[in-house]
């Protein structure tokens, strides 16, 4: 047993850390830093920096196009970019479709698809959540029937992330309405956004962004060869992909990041006890977090050197819900701490870019008006791709046999 | 980077498991609680027989060479079975002592029979009003005639009652708090002028209240640097935290699962328990934080070897911390998942959240590492 990185491990951080300082963009790491969403020429730019060194789909095996790396590099270059702070590679491409082709797609798609997402050439974007389906997913209604060499999609999708950036989603669709068992009857559906029949309309959020959309599908037509795998185990798909990655899901690095950067700030910002920083009450919460974020780094490691060894393992592991759990309640937690030092300056809105004093008054900094739109927005973490209570009936289905 | 245990480490583990499950099962267990010390000398016995004393020590001296994590394996398997021996006292603190501050003579004189289970060892340093600062030490050490004279007052000394040799912690210069100064001897509990009271704690243990009238001391029981000896205090208070996160773990895993147990086999409104929706939630959060207690207890052991003073001191406050809140937590739910049952002495489950009360308030409790943690800057750099 032993928890230090071995030699060639440190040499791959420092190698990934020197080149994300020398390859990232000032601006795009500046609004990184103020909690801002990445603009899309940033991402796409940045994307394909990381595509030109080979980095851009880090858990692909080299067969597919990817480095080939074992869990523990994959582990430390996410949280390299999550210190830096810089994107992640596209997610919905790299880190959901991919995989999902990777595993069960055929040759023709795999061809097809997955050296346009190394290269971020398309967007993807996932339908998976409808109006009636959210966490119960499987009751999902938008239908799929086949004419011909068509699948002929009509319903909703709901809170599809960047949808409006997108060119292509992954969509459940149901294709066999009289399944036994709601299940049983989906499809995985690779769907041109530019098909006819799309309408994409935002939903803005409570932060005041856009990032999530309503996705009406009516009367799309889908070529036949979108179809990923048995159009009537497409179930299969979505339980591979939402427990891939299972060390992603705690973004350690992001939960360090934040608290490097909170102290800093705090060592700026008075309190009634002077500074923040100083402040015993201050420090004993931040402390408390910062406890718990090393015992998650840790469980983090446990998990990605068991994923070593059951390397080619397609079943869920439940331990991504316990990651997912702790991970955004971490986060939460940090938020929390951030908005209350930020006191009267979590009243004013935020300018669209990191660079100028919010509301034009410049008492009040950038990272003070941002901290009420990230508190909302980071509630998010617990709720998407699987709130954290369906995180725990996983587990208690599948760790305690309740 | 590791986890895996080895082969020897697996068997290990095994083969103790397998001695407590024949041997320490609940009621025997509440047999030996019953007795005026508190636990069996039988088992202890067989403790020595299986290696379990000797492990921590070097090969030469009598010892099995075993590391941090079987130290940790042993702790675990240990508190899984709620065990009363004085295993902590005398081989984690009192053979920490041996092992890091004791001349060669006297490792030869005691380690041996401490690993055939011969000699009792007890750790005395904590006195009454004092914090859990290991430097936070009143009793003096005085030099005279060529050995040196202890006076002053120890309280809840861990298995101080039946301990054959204490370790006692003393002053030679300085006042309490700084970490000059100080000193610590291994005190034979026959000595002149040394009287003690037995105590009970409230995990059903035993303890002693030790007077030290004008004791006097040879050099030759002289452990570490006297006037020098912070660091080995603290580096002993380290090990024996290591020690207590993971009898934690292992006390959170037999509470869980004793609650799953429960939980699927009490019935009530015609089903059984487990079935209820809010109940697996808690049953889940408990599994998180065990978990991430295992977590800590593993950073722990290996937190031992850092070289950085600060930084191990960091690490083991953290840990600290940590496991204190989990444990008191897991304890809660346990207990609450029971209903009144969990509440009594004829139940296990009472008694692993009386343990994890007394492995928070052990060595400083949560909030007093949460504090150092935080006065020290915490584990994360700002820049």
């Amino acid at each position: 047993m032993d928890l230090r990185l071995s030699e060639e491990e440190r040499r791959f951080r420092e190698e990934v850390c020197a080149f994300i300082d020398a390859a990232l963009d000032p601006a795009t790491r500046a609004r990184m830093e103020s909690g801002r969403l990445p603009t899309k020429e940033q991402w796409v730019a940045w994307h394909r920096t990381l595509a030109a060194r080979g980095w851009s789909v880090p858990d692909w095996p080299k067969e597919a196009g990817g480095p080939g790396w074992d869990p523990v590099r994959r582990y430390l270059f996410r949280e390299a970019l999550q210190a830096a702070p810089a994107p992640q590679p596209q997610q919905f491409g790299t880190q959901m479709v991919g995989p999902v082709l990777i595993a069960f797609g055929t040759e023709a798609q795999k061809r097809r698809f997955l050296p346009r997402i190394v290269t971020l050439e398309d967007w993807w974007c996932q339908g998976f959540s409808e109006p009636e389906a959210g966490s119960d997913l499987a009751s999902l209604r938008t239908t799929a029937r086949l004419e011909g060499e068509h699948w002929i999609v009509t319903g909703q999708k709901t809170w599809t992330t960047l949808a409006h950036w997108a060119d292509w989603m992954f969509a459940l669709v149901r294709t066999d309405p009289s399944a036994a068992k709601p299940q049983e009857g989906i499809g995985f559906l690779l769907i041109d956004m530019r098909s006819p029949g799309i309408t994409v309309r935002p939903i803005l959020t409570i932060d005041g962004e856009h990032e999530v959309n309503e996705v009406f599908l009516d009367e799309v037509r889908v070529p036949a060869e979108n179809m990923v795998g048995d159009p009537r185990r497409g179930w299969d798909c979505a339980k591979f992909l939402l427990s891939h990655e299972r060390a992603g899901q705690a973004r350690v690095g992001i939960a360090k990041e934040r608290i490097r950067r909170l102290k800093r700030i705090a060592a700026e910002t008075r309190s009634p006890r002077g500074r923040l920083i100083d402040d015993p009450s201050f420090r004993d919460r931040l402390a408390a977090i910062e406890v718990e974020v090393k015992a998650l780094e840790i469980t983090c490691l446990r998990v990605v050197a068991a994923e070593a060894t059951r390397a080619g393992d397609r079943a869920p592991d439940p331990a991504s819900s316990l990651l997912k759990i702790r991970g955004s309640e971490i986060l939460q937690a940090i938020a929390t701490l951030t908005l209350e030092a930020a006191g009267e300056g979590a009243l004013a809105a935020p300018e669209a870019e990191p660079d100028r004093p919010s509301n034009e008054v410049p008492s009040v900094p950038d990272w003070a008006a941002m901290s009420a739109p990230l508190w909302m927005n980071w509630r998010k973490f617990s709720i998407y791709g699987g709130t954290n209570e369906i995180q725990r009936n996983i587990m208690a289905k599948a760790f305690l046999g309740l | 980077m590791e986890f895996e245990l080895s082969e020897e480490q697996r068997l290990l583990e095994a083969s103790l498991r397998r001695l407590l499950a024949d041997r320490y099962g609940f009621d025997r267990r509440k047999a030996h609680a019953r007795t005026p010390e508190g636990w069996s000398r039988e088992v202890w016995r067989a403790f020595a027989e299986l290696g379990v004393l000797a492990l921590p020590f070097a090969e030469e001296e009598g010892g099995l060479g075993g590391s941090a994590v079987e130290t940790m394996l042993v702790a675990q398997a240990l508190g899984e079975a709620l065990v009363l021996e004085p295993w902590l006292a005398t081989v984690v603190l009192g053979g920490g002592f041996l092992r890091h501050g004791a001349s060669a003579e006297l490792r030869a004189a005691i380690v041996p029979r401490l690993a055939a289970g011969e000699v009792l060892l007890a750790f005395a340093h904590t006195e009454r009003g004092a914090t859990a600062d290991p430097a936070d030490v009143v009793t003096t050490a005085r030099r005279e005639d060529g050995g040196w004279r202890l006076n002053g007052r120890k309280t809840l000394v861990l298995h101080g009652d039946v301990a054959d040799h204490l370790v006692v912690t003393a002053r030679v210069t300085g006042a309490p708090g700084e970490e000059r100064g100080l000193a610590a001897f291994l005190v034979p509990a026959t000595a002149s002028g040394l009287a003690r009271r037995t105590l009970r704690t409230n995990d059903g243990r035993r303890a002693a209240e030790i007077v030290l009238d004008d004791v006097a001391v040879a050099d030759d029981c002289v452990l570490g640097e006297p006037g020098e000896a912070f660091p080995l205090i603290e580096r002993v208070v380290q090990e024996a935290i290591a020690a207590l996160a993971a009898e934690a773990v292992g006390v959170m895993t037999l509470a869980h699962r004793l609650t799953i147990d429960y939980l699927k086999t009490r019935r009530q409104f015609g089903r059984p328990i487990g079935s209820f929706q809010v109940l697996q939630h808690r049953a889940t959060d408990m599994l998180i934080a065990i978990e991430e207690a295992r977590s800590m207890a593993i950073w722990a052991a290996m937190s031992l070897d850092e070289p950085d003073a600060a930084e191990r001191r960091r690490a083991l406050s953290a840990v600290k911390a940590l496991i204190g809140r989990r444990g008191r937590f897991v304890a809660e739910m346990a207990v609450q998942l029971h209903g009144g049952i969990g509440l009594t002495m004829d139940y296990a489950v009472g008694h692993c959240m009386a343990r994890l009360l007394a492995i928070d308030a052990l060595f400083g409790n949560a909030a007093h590492h949460l504090a150092r943690l935080a006065d020290g800057g915490g584990l994360i750099r700002a820049a």
